[in-house]
Parts: structure tokens; C-alpha cells; sequence
């Protein structure tokens, strides 16, 4: 007993000596470390994230073994869900972490007061076009780009040309093929969503004239609205393997690698869906402490480590995103199959925040009424 | 006698206050938010009106529905006598206590069309039939049989008998179980969130989604208002209804009455009660064989992988501990509702004129519905002055406000007919005025006081509606874990949910038939 008070004092020692200069400043810093980790160590950091999270065990667990920090995921739904829980919340947090926020969320969370500002020391290894997102507050993890998904084998053996573009969607042609998600309770859906108004504004260069008019025709051309992506991907997409009857689904540039990585025996020489590059709009993935969390500084480290090299390069296998992290090396599957797009569709965040709430209701009253 | 009513009064009011504020407090924060210029957007929109117009559209057809398939059963279960009786009603009763999303998981599972409006009318109807036959029943039970035979002497024919003479005798009853049926079917909410169409809501789930999925507080309580005051209005349209209805008839014994069936008719309607006995019990049984049905076979796989967590996915809790959870959340709201319950019911009968205002306000959260009460507890805590957002007693209490009109139901009737005479016999044979009013009314409260418990217990168990917009994403309850579940791919998600929703079964109907055992037979009541 009295040996450790003993210990506690010469480590509250070291720390005031650490901040006064002296020459034994290497020695007393070491101390400083070491009395720092070990209030990290057996520290269990909360990660709320949404169900598409994923990351290799291995690379949690050399995290665990490097740091003592403990890393526990808590899945909270789509990430329109878990952000919505974030911002119901606030204050109270359900955990230490939030992984997952997107662009298209990013300002209702933020200016609801979920995060406690952070910058990562790592920040300035970022790619330089997400280098200047959530600065200061949330640091970018991965992105990606949420594309229509055309299930090309469906297309060939029914001898239809598939679409090229958004106008085209409006065909009698492509009749009841297309799949969406609710933007309501959807992140890929809100950013479909976002997508087709970002072409479809006025002003913008379309056939309609404005992404109203573009979401009824879209309507009368029998769109099928689902909650969630897995819904449209695995049971309503003819590609998914779940006996859907939709060949057009709103999904990811990176799911048909996914197809390949995920098939059962032997993987096919090429995926059977492809993505309509017209349609993609660009969508970043945010991390940020949660405000209100017993424990920042390890939520801190748990950022931290969120953009280190062996993070980032099990990202792409993972969840099939893009690392944020600058020269970080992509997976064989994605260099063949994926194509990004050049311009892809966005819309500036504030754009987003002012109007996003009132998009989703038009957008209620249009398509499900 | 003036001062002792007064002093009753005031020793009443204190604990009726805190009853009050705990029952009103949701309310009034769902007003405080819903009423206001931001209301006006949400009232003209026609997303809104085409949001009430589906719920009284399925209420309705769920209505009708359960009154027509009640209708004969009534009949032979209260008019004949049907051999097993008791069996067949008690088996047409269950359905009604079952917990909400069990009820929607088993039809998602069983019918060939979930996910449409004729899902959610057959699961409405095999909530509600049971209750409707016996609202019907205790009436037509007791209807004096020589009415109708005065109708046959005059040469009706029995269709005719039945419009002319049975049907206007027993409207009371039928528009009693009417206006209870479509109560909770306007109001209902796990069953349709498990078994509708999202993209057609009902005012509870849009309230929800709202609420939880688009973060539109102010219209989910702008809605809460809307069905509050859409409620009111049919229960006061009710009441005005039923007066007018009220025939002024001489009852007979409903033992009496009863004979044995002889005509084709009488035979049909003895046949049907067995025929819908086992419809209502199709269902329950399709989950248990549901939950065995492995990937290879049969096997108890779903129920080994419910006791232990997968990481990393909504499995990471195990479903085992989120029924323990269940379990200590329903104790805890059984102790609250109950202690409110009490409290409520020795205050509607201490002050006896003012008690049908407080009678009101204890049902309200029947009224309000599950899902304003969750709301108007988050809002208080959201929007509010109080902060109860992980606090453990924040999902019980909420359960425990859905909980108490049923206690107040089982126990006010029963100690409203206790005979005063009792009391003032004891009293003077010497004892206190505790003492007399202990060996008086104390064993058949205490009895009663048990029953509500029980079905505190039950409800609170099943809960879904409050708990949604209260539970903490780590600690979910065993009802909120199945719905986590079915909105997840994957087999493995669908099998466990079906054992849990097994499990949450058996205990529900455990716990109710505890109760009907311990049930005391007179004072009537649910």
C-alpha cells in the first residue's frame, strides 16, 4: 500500500518536473509516458459505428496489444440511425467514439454538438482533397462512391441495353428495374438523393427541370423505395444473390469487387454487375470523439489510430471505402474493377444542412405518397 | 363526516400529486412541443393526412374484422354450452397480452403476404377477437332468452329474430368492444412496424420514424397531438353512442341461459369457436416450429447462438441477456406501476366525486398510446427540464406509465364493490380503523393488488412502444432486440430472433396464467 502511494507521488513528481524545464528532462518524460499509458491501460474505448462497419480482428487486437486500450464496436443501425441516436444523446453519450458519420450528416451532427473537437497529429498525412473536411472537429477515415449498380448479366440475357445515365432512368424501357433506399433511414439512399438533386437543381444541367419532376418520373417508372442497403442489395437486387427481380440497385463503386471477394468457391475471372458512373456522388466517412465521454484521451488514441497505416490499408478489404491516408496501397481488386468517377456529384456541405430536412420531406410526399 | 372527507381529501392529494405529475408530465411536454406555430407546416402537409387517413383506414377494416369473426363465437361461448369453454376462451384470450412484436414476427414468418395492409388486419384481428368475444359475450351471456322466444312465437325466422330483436338488445356491447378494438388498432404500433410497408405509415410509426430516424421532434409531437386528440374525440363519441344505445332491459343468469346446441346453427357456431381456436393458435405455434427450423434441418442451433454474443454485429449482445434485462426492467416497472396504481386507485375512491376526472387522467396513457409516452419522456429529457437519459429507471418508469391503467383496470372495480358494511362490522367488534379496513378489504386487495402486478409484469415484459424511444443502444431490452434483428440480413439474425420471441412467449403466458389463477372472481373487471 504504501509502496504504491509512494509510486503515485514520484509519478505526480515527474509530471511537474516534466513541465518545468530542467536537465533532466529526458528521464522525467520517459516517467510521464509511462504513467500516462498506464492510465490508458485496461481503458475500454466504445466505438458507436453503423452496421457496415468492419475491420480485421488482427489489426484491432495489435492495437489492444500496443496500447492496452480495448476497442469495442457498438453497430447502431444505418448511419442515418446512429447518427440520429449521436444527436439524441448529447451529453449523455453511448459511447466514447462515433465512426461512420458521412458528408451527407456531417453538419446535423456537428451542429447538434456531438463531437468534442479533435485534430489528429496524423492529420496532415490525409489525401489533400479531404484534408480541409471537418477540420478541427471530426477527422476523415475513408470515402467512396455511391453509384447505381447495374447487374450486367441480367441486362445481356434479357437483351437490353442498360442505362448510362440519370435521364435515361426515365425510360418506359427501364420500367420497375431500379432500387432505392428511403433517404429517410438510409445513407446511401440520402446521397442518391443528393446526387439527383445536385444534377437536377435548377440550373442544373438536365432534361427536367428540376429533381421533382425528375423523382416523379423516377416514381412513375415504378422505383421499388426499401429501408435499408442490405434490403436493396441482397434481397431486392438481381445481382445479390437473394432472388430479387431488380437489376438496377443504389449501392457502392466497390461492391462489385465485393462480389468477387465474397463469392463462394471458385471467385469468377470478373464481377457481373458494374456501376453507372453518371450517377455516383462522393461520400466521406468521419470519426470524432463523442462529447461528454469519461475517458477523451483514449478516444483520442482510438482516432489516431483510425488513420495509421494499418488501418487505412485494411480499410479498402474491410468495408470497400477508399483510405483517407495519403500513398496508402489499394487492394489488386480494387485497381482492376473499380473506376472512380472524375466529376463526381456533390453538394457543398452548408447547401446540405440548410436543406436536407426539407429534401427528405418533399421527397416523402413525392415518391410515397 | 365533513372533516373526515377532508382530511381523507388532503392526506389523498399529496402521493395523487406525484401520481399526476409522473402520468401528465410526458403529455405536457409532447403539447408543449407539438402545439405552436411549428405545428402548422406538419397539419397541411399531405403526407400527414394521408397518415391518418391509412391508420383509421386499417384500424377500421381491423375493426370490423375483429367484430365479425367474434360475432358467432360470442354466441356459442356465451349462448351454448360448448364442451371445454374455459379452454376455448382462455386460448382466443391469450393472443391479447402476447407481446407486440412476438405477434408480428410469428405473422411475418407464417403469412404468405407480410409487409401489405392485410397483414397488419390479421394480425390486428388475432389481437383483438378474444377481447371482443367477451366484451360481446357478457352481454348476449346475459340477455333474457324469453325475448327471443317471444320473437319465434310471433313467426320470425331466426335471421329476423336476431335483426329485429338479439342485435339491437346487445348494441351496447358491440359498440363497447368496437370502440376498444379500434383504440388499439389505431394506436398500435409494433405490429405494424414489423409487419407494414414502410412506405405506408401509420400516425405511430411516423411518429417513430420522426422521432428516431429523422430527427423531427417537433413533428412527431405535432402527430402525437393529432392522435391524441383524434382519440379523445372517438372516446367522447363513444360515450354520447353508448348512452343513447342503453336499453334498459332485465338480465338474466348467464348460466341459466346457456343450453346446450340442437339446431344446425347452434351446431355451426359450436364448430366455428373450435375452428377459430385454432387459427389464433396457428400462429403461436408456427414460431416455436419456426425457431427449430435450421439451415440443415431441425435443431435448437437458433437457441445455442442466442446465448452467446457474435462480435461485431447486432449479435454482440447476447439475446439471452437482453430477456434477463427484460426481466429486471419488467420487476422494476412492476414495483412503480403498482405503488402508482395503489396510490391512484385509494384517490379515485377517497374522493369519490372527483374521481371520474382522476380516473381520466390515469387512463390517459391508454389513451396517449405507448409510443407518446416513450416520446414525451425523451422530450423531457431532450427538450425538458429533467435529464433522465441514462438512468436505468428511465425505460421502467416509461413501461410502468403504459403499465398503469391496466392496474388501475383490475383493481378499482374490485375494491369499489367491497361491501363498507365489512369495515364497520370489524370496527365494532374493537378493531382500528386500519385493522377494520385490513381484515375488511385486505385479503381481496392484496389478491388484486397481485393480479395488476401480474399483468404489470406482462405488459411491461412485452413493452415495445416507450421502451423504442428510451432504450440505451448497449442495454436493449429482449422486444427491441427482435426488431434490431429482423432489420438485419442473414439467417442467423431471423433464427435468433424467433427463439427469443419463443422465449418471450412462454414467460408472458407464464406470468398471465399466474395471474388469471390468482384472479378473484367477483368485481368483474377485464
Amino acid at each position: 500500500m504504501r509502496i504504491f502511494t509512494l509510486g503515485v507521488a514520484a509519478a505526480a513528481l515527474a509530471l511537474t518536473a516534466c513541465s518545468s524545464p530542467n536537465t533532466t528532462g529526458a528521464q522525467s518524460s520517459a516517467a510521464a509516458d509511462s504513467s500516462s499509458s498506464a492510465a490508458l491501460q485496461n481503458a475500454t474505448v466504445r466505438v458507436l459505428t453503423h452496421d457496415s462497419f468492419a475491420l480485421s480482428q488482427s489489426v484491432i487486437d495489435d492495437f489492444t496489444a500496443e496500447t492496452g486500450i480495448a476497442v469495442e464496436f457498438i453497430p447502431a443501425g444505418d448511419a442515418g440511425e446512429m447518427v440520429n441516436r449521436a444527436v439524441l444523446s448529447v451529453g449523455a453519450p453511448e459511447a466514447d467514439v462515433l465512426y461512420g458519420v458521412d458528408t451527407t450528416l456531417l453538419t446535423r451532427a456537428v451542429e447538434a454538438g456531438v463531437f468534442a473537437p479533435y485534430t489528429s497529429p496524423d492529420a496532415g498525412a490525409l489525401r489533400p482533397e479531404l484534408a480541409n473536411l471537418g477540420v478541427g472537429v471530426v477527422t476523415p477515415i475513408d470515402d467512396g462512391d455511391v453509384c447505381i449498380n447495374v447487374d450486367d448479366v441480367w441486362f445481356a440475357d434479357n437483351g437490353i441495353v442498360p442505362p448510362a445515365t440519370l435521364d435515361e432512368l426515365l425510360d418506359p424501357a427501364y420500367r420497375g428495374l431500379l432500387v432505392v433506399e428511403n433517404p429517410a433511414t438510409s445513407s446511401p439512399g440520402l446521397a442518391f438523393l443528393l446526387g439527383t438533386i445536385a444534377r437536377y437543381r435548377e440550373g442544373g444541367d438536365g432534361v427536367t427541370e428540376s429533381w421533382i419532376d425528375y423523382w416523379a418520373g423516377l416514381r412513375d417508372n415504378d422505383v421499388l423505395i426499401v429501408n435499408g442497403w442490405s434490403e436493396a442489395y441482397y434481397t431486392e437486387f438481381t445481382g445479390g444473390g437473394g432472388g430479387g427481380d431488380r437489376p438496377l440497385v443504389v449501392s457502392y463503386s466497390t461492391s462489385p469487387p465485393a462480389e468477387i471477394i465474397y463469392a463462394e468457391g471458385t471467385p469468377p475471372d470478373r464481377p457481373s454487375t458494374s456501376t453507372m458512373l453518371d450517377s455516383c456522388y462522393r461520400q466521406v466517412e468521419f470519426a470524432g470523439v463523442l462529447a461528454g465521454s469519461d475517458q477523451p484521451e483514449a478516444a483520442q488514441r482510438v482516432i489516431d489510430w483510425l488513420i495509421s497505416p494499418q488501418v487505412q490499408a485494411d480499410v479498402p478489404l474491410s468495408m470497400f471505402v477508399f483510405p483517407a491516408r495519403a500513398d496508402t496501397p489499394l487492394p489488386d481488386v480494387f485497381a482492376e474493377f473499380v473506376t472512380r468517377p472524375q466529376v463526381p456529384l456533390e453538394l457543398p456541405a452548408d447547401v446540405i444542412a440548410a436543406q436536407r430536412d426539407r429534401w427528405i420531406e418533399e421527397w416523402t410526399q413525392i415518391v410515397l405518397r | 363526516m365533513t372533516s373526515t372527507t377532508t382530511r381523507h381529501t388532503l392526506w389523498a392529494a399529496l402521493p395523487l400529486a406525484l401520481v399526476a405529475v409522473l402520468v401528465l408530465l410526458p403529455v405536457a411536454m409532447v403539447v408543449a412541443v407539438g402545439w405552436g406555430p411549428d405545428a402548422l407546416p406538419v397539419l397541411t402537409a399531405p403526407s400527414t393526412w394521408r397518415v391518418i387517413g391509412y391508420t383509421t383506414f386499417q384500424a377500421a377494416l381491423s375493426t370490423i374484422g375483429s367484430l365479425a369473426l367474434a360475432m358467432p363465437a360470442a354466441y356459442a361461448l356465451y349462448r351454448l354450452r360448448v364442451p371445454g369453454r374455459r379452454m376455448w376462451l382462455a386460448i382466443l384470450t391469450i393472443p391479447f397480452i402476447l407481446p407486440t412484436v412476438v405477434v408480428g414476427l410469428a405473422f411475418r414468418e407464417l403469412l404468405p403476404f407480410p409487409g401489405t395492409t392485410a397483414a397488419i388486419v390479421v394480425a390486428h384481428i388475432f389481437f383483438n377477437v378474444g377481447l371482443s368475444i367477451r366484451v360481446i359475450g357478457s352481454l348476449w351471456g346475459h340477455l333474457d332468452p324469453r325475448l327471443e322466444q317471444v320473437g319465434a312465437s310471433l313467426g320470425l325466422n331466426p335471421f329476423t329474430t336476431f335483426r329485429r330483436i338479439t342485435l339491437p338488445l346487445l348494441a351496447p356491447a358491440i359498440s363497447a368492444a368496437a370502440i376498444l378494438v379500434l383504440l388499439f388498432t389505431f394506436t398500435s404500433f409494433g405490429v405494424v412496424l414489423v409487419l407494414g410497408d414502410p412506405a405506408l405509415p401509420t400516425i405511430e410509426v411516423d411518429i417513430y420514424t420522426r422521432a428516431m430516424q429523422r430527427l423531427d421532434l417537433t413533428g412527431a409531437a405535432v402527430l402525437a397531438l393529432v392522435q391524441f386528440v383524434i382519440v379523445a374525440a372517438a372516446i367522447v363519441v363513444s360515450s354520447i353512442m353508448s348512452d343513447r344505445l342503453a336499453v334498459r332491459q332485465r338480465l338474466g343468469d348467464d348460466e341459466m341461459t346457456r343450453r346446450l346446441p340442437q339446431s344446425p346453427i347452434e351446431r355451426v357456431a359450436t364448430g366455428y369457436v373450435v375452428v377459430l381456436a385454432v387459427a389464433v393458435a396457428v400462429p403461436m405455434l408456427s414460431l416455436v416450429v419456426r425457431s427449430l427450423r435450421v439451415s440443415d434441418g431441425w435443431g435448437f442451433a437458433w437457441y445455442a447462438e442466442a446465448v452467446s454474443p457474435t462480435e461485431g454485429t447486432t449479435r454482440s449482445v447476447s439475446a439471452l441477456s437482453t430477456l434477463t434485462r427484460s426481466l429486471e426492467y419488467a420487476g422494476l416497472a412492476t414495483v412503480i406501476a403498482v405503488f402508482l396504481g395503489v396510490i391512484a386507485t385509494a384517490g379515485i375512491l377517497a374522493a369519490r366525486r372527483r374521481g371520474r376526472w382522476l380516473d381520466g387522467a390515469v387512463m390517459l396513457p391508454l389513451g396517449v398510446s405507448a409510443v407518446t409516452v416513450g416520446l414525451g419522456l425523451l422530450l423531457l429529457s431532450v427538450r425538458g427540464p429533467i435529464d433522465l437519459r441514462g438512468w436505468t429507471v428511465l425505460v421502467p418508469l416509461g413501461q410502468a406509465l403504459v403499465a398503469l391503467p391496466i392496474v388501475v383496470r383490475v383493481l378499482l372495480p374490485v375494491l369499489r364493490s367491497t361491501d363498507p358494511r365489512m369495515r364497520q362490522v370489524a370496527a365494532t367488534l374493537g378493531a382500528g380503523p386500519l385493522r377494520a379496513w385490513w381484515a375488511a378489504e385486505g385479503p381481496i386487495a392484496a389478491r388484486a393488488t397481485a393480479v395488476g402486478a401480474a399483468f404489470a409484469a406482462a405488459v411491461s415484459l412485452g413493452e415495445f412502444g416507450a421502451t423504442a424511444f428510451l432504450v440505451r443502444l448497449e442495454t436493449p431490452t429482449a422486444p427491441v432486440q427482435i426488431v434490431r434483428l429482423l432489420g438485419r440480413p442473414g439467417e442467423a439474425n431471423i433464427g435468433v430472433a424467433t427463439a427469443l420471441a419463443v422465449l418471450l412467449l412462454l414467460l408472458t403466458v407464464i406470468i398471465v396464467s399466474v395471474a388469471e389463477r390468482i384472479r378473484p372472481r367477483r368485481g368483474g373487471g377485464w
